[in-house]
């Protein structure tokens, strides 16, 4: 399987050999690190939901690493980021502190969002992250309105929107990218297109099941990417950007990517066989395609351990902050309802 | 023989409106589809045709009257015309119900009943009179030049001027960055106006009803007014949702429906429901400022009734506060009661009291203005004195405002209720669209009155 098979329209440099001419070592050093994180993370919040500290819905991220990772890094100050319930990849990779991520999860006063929020709803100004949605497809339409922030003031920043290949079938999604291309606003919508939305496979919901033409009727150029590969998906993200950025409108990115876990921690996966999960995992794993790609450019077995070792500190702290951290005072119940308006 | 051309209705809700020029002239050969004037109504400039052939015999009306009431007769046309000549959408209009909410009427209800003083505007302040759509429309642009972050976004807003011509000169004035024609899209320009006030700015967002807001609820409810909680305080929503709510004029039951009790249920949301143009204008500007988010429901049969308004430079008024709109006179010793309402329900809530005032009881009259937060305090103030509530709603009756108004008399106020309270409201159907049936499901004076006299036990 070609692991930077690129898409039809797009017109990327990337080879399927050795270090990516987009970026040099030291970047694909950190890009290992942030995916490892995202994916240690991951596992960790699978443990704490089995053993009761996590409740509620809990989507994980692990196989599609690559994207978060990746088009973080093409992010400039002041950008930002909005995607739906499968979020905690994104926080991480958008910098936010693990342990506040991990102490919404278990719903402690020290979560980003106080406890009120949980998995699916969490934010941070301060990274650009805007959410953290539970409703499928609503980032879609609220992403455009950060880009059209961003076109109303001048300030050069592109909102990144992020959805599944399931959003993508929702109206108001299109309502969005007419609006988007009509008004020029600097938006780029990424599609992760990880062929299930939730039990229903892309083929069985998608007359169209090439997501990134699913502009053209609005005259959005868009661009399939092999979001497998942290590389691939951090060159598609600047020329993607630079279109939105430089006044032109939006931009679809469709990145073919494959979730390991099933759609929630409830979800059993039935409707895909285990040898499909077990092939993309031998094949095409992001983890791994990276750590080819470090070997290759000359990062040891060592540097990488010392990395591994970092990641699961880092993880074993989060966790334990979000297991020991109070729970919300009940006196929260009443506050963030409201703002006081100014007298 | 010679047949009448008369004034028509240009609108559902069109009452009257201004002859503005004659295309034809005394005279004048016309034949039927032959443009023979320009009106103007509320909304637009609408040209007439002929509908019969013949020779204008007069002008009836002259070029430029305003006022000019729907079914008058404006010209005359001899010849060989047969049959009647009254266009075809007159008709039904003469019949609507309506009649009760005529602006003079409305306006004149509320002159006589502003002799007792009110707290909020100062003796000796300037008034001057200016219809509610006109009130909303300043309101806004103050706001706009007060704020730049502030800009209206919807339907028709900006070329046409507004459907219901609420927006009308704001393009002129602030350009399209400011005031932005959306696609017919209510659900993604509804979350357009989120994102946009999630990064900071303050839109407008227009539903040319609220009928059509229903495509759009989602963003308003689970994204607008839920994230500042989800977020732990740090994601705002300082959006107003606004446009016209309840029944115009037989528009049918898709077009009809009265949304306060829908939103008033969403904690995370303000709703307002203004009544008069000072009302309208002050709510409006304190809207705007408010850093919540808030849904405005205006009213369309109001919009073009005219009232006195404060002539002051900078006019809010504070959200969450009824308004007591007419006393129990002093000394009074028979029965007595308070209806409390909200938006165009007040104007009939003011006329009932007028009829009981004839028949020996006197109505206190309470004016919501904001459903959510609720000021049920003025209302239990005003029952503590009656010791009778009515209730009255344009929206249906179960798990409806007034249905959460008893609640709360009942639980803080039982020991002072005389009666059970009673509640007007729809009727429990989709709003039909016959004008008999319109008229008999909505609330109405008389079924006001009786609802009055029944909590009186008379």
């Amino acid at each position: 399987m070609a692991r930077t098979r690129k898409g039809e329209a797009s017109t990327g440099k990337a080879n399927d050999t050795g270090v990516n001419a987009f970026v040099g070592k030291d970047e694909l050093l950190k890009f290992y690190r942030d995916m490892l994180l995202i994916r240690r993370f991951e596992e960790r919040a699978g443990q704490l939901y089995g053993m009761g500290l996590i409740g509620g819905f809990c989507h994980l991220y692990i196989g599609q690493e690559a994207i978060a990772v990746g088009m973080q890094s093409i992010k400039v100050k002041g950008d930002q980021i909005i995607t739906g319930y499968r979020d905690h990849g994104h926080m991480l990779a958008a910098g936010m502190d693990p342990k506040e991520v991990m102490a919404e999860l278990t719903g402690r006063a020290t979560g980003s969002s106080h406890g009120k929020g949980g998995s699916m709803h969490m934010f941070d100004i301060e990274t650009g992250f805007y959410g953290g949605h539970g409703i499928v497809g609503a980032q879609v339409s609220l992403g455009t309105g950060l880009a059209l922030n961003n076109h109303y003031r001048g300030n050069g920043n592109v909102s990144f929107a992020y959805f599944g290949d399931g959003a993508a079938n929702q109206g108001q999604v299109y309502e969005s990218f007419n609006m988007a291309q009509l008004w020029k606003l600097p938006v780029v919508y990424v599609i992760e297109n990880n062929q299930y939305a939730m039990g229903t496979s892309v083929e069985r919901s998608a007359s169209e099941t090439a997501f990134h033409k699913r502009g053209v009727s609005f005259r959005i150029p868009g661009e399939q990417v092999d979001g497998m590969d942290v590389a691939a998906v951090a060159e598609a993200g600047a020329r993607a950007a630079e279109h939105a950025r430089s006044g032109q409108g939006p931009y679809i990115l469709e990145m073919k990517t494959y979730r390991y876990r099933g759609h929630s921690m409830s979800d059993p996966a039935k409707y895909r066989t285990k040898e499909e999960v077990d092939e993309v995992k031998s094949t095409r794993d992001p983890i791994e395609h990276l750590r080819e790609k470090l070997d290759a450019a000359g990062v040891t077995e060592e540097q990488l351990k010392v990395v591994d070792a970092d990641v699961k500190r880092i993880v074993a702290e989060a966790a334990e902050f979000a297991r020991t951290s109070p729970e919300p005072d009940p006196s929260e119940l009443y506050t963030d309802v409201y703002l006081e308006a100014a007298q | 023989m010679s047949v009448d051309i008369l004034m028509p209705a240009l609108s559902p809700t069109m009452e009257e409106g201004t002859l503005a020029k004659w295309l034809v002239k005394e005279g004048d050969d016309v034949k039927a589809g032959d443009v023979i004037a320009e009106i103007e109504t509320d909304k637009a400039t609408m040209e007439v045709e002929a509908v019969d052939e013949g020779k204008i015999e007069a002008l009836l009306i002259p070029a430029g009257s305003e006022n000019v009431k729907v079914n008058t007769p404006i010209a005359r046309l001899s010849g060989d015309a047969t049959g009647v000549t009254p266009a075809p959408a007159a008709a039904p209009a003469a019949e609507t119900p309506v009649v009760e909410a005529k602006a003079p009427a409305a306006a004149a209800t509320t002159s006589a009943v502003s002799s007792f003083a009110d707290p909020e505007i100062p003796a000796g302040t300037p008034m001057k009179k200016i219809t509610v759509r006109d009130a909303l429309r300043d309101a806004m642009a103050e706001e706009m030049r007060r704020d730049d972050k502030v800009f209206l976004m919807g339907e028709e807003v900006a070329q046409y001027q507004g459907a219901y011509k609420v927006s009308r000169d704001l393009l002129q004035e602030f350009g399209d960055k400011r005031v932005i024609d959306t696609p017919i899209t209510e659900h993604g320009f509804a979350g357009l106006g989120v994102g946009a006030a999630m990064a900071g700015l303050k839109p407008i967002v227009e539903f040319m009803t609220w009928n059509f807001a229903m495509q759009a609820i989602d963003q308003i409810i689970n994204s607008a007014a839920k994230t500042l909680y989800m977020s732990g305080g740090q994601i705002k929503s300082s959006i107003v949702f606004r446009g016209p709510n309840g029944a115009a004029s037989r528009v049918g039951a898709q077009h009809s429906q009265d949304y306060a009790a829908w939103y008033g249920n969403v904690p995370g949301l303000k709703v307002i429901a203004p009544y008069d143009a000072a009302d309208a204008k002050g709510l409006m500007k304190a809207a705007i400022r408010d850093p919540n988010p808030i849904v405005f429901l205006e009213h369309e049969m109001m919009y073009g009734v005219e009232f006195d308004i404060p002539d002051v430079e900078d006019w809010v008024v504070p959200i969450g506060k009824a308004k007591v709109r007419r006393v129990v006179a002093e000394g009074h010793t028979g029965p007595s009661v308070t209806i409390a309402t909200y938006s165009r329900m007040v104007g009939f809530a003011l006329k009932a009291a007028d009829e009981l005032a004839a028949e020996g009881i006197e109505a206190e009259v309470v004016d919501l203005r904001t459903i959510r937060p609720m000021d049920h305090a003025t209302i239990l103030d005003s029952v503590k004195k009656t010791n009778r509530l009515v209730t009255v709603e344009e929206g249906w009756g179960p798990m409806g405002v007034g249905a959460e108004i008893v609640a709360r008399i009942t639980e803080f106020g039982f020991d002072y209720l005389d009666a059970p309270p009673a509640r007007v409201h729809q009727e429990d159907v989709p709003l039909p669209y016959a004008a008999n049936l319109e008229a008999l499901s909505l609330p109405s004076v008389d079924k006001i009155v009786k609802a009055a006299k029944a909590v009186c036990y008379r």
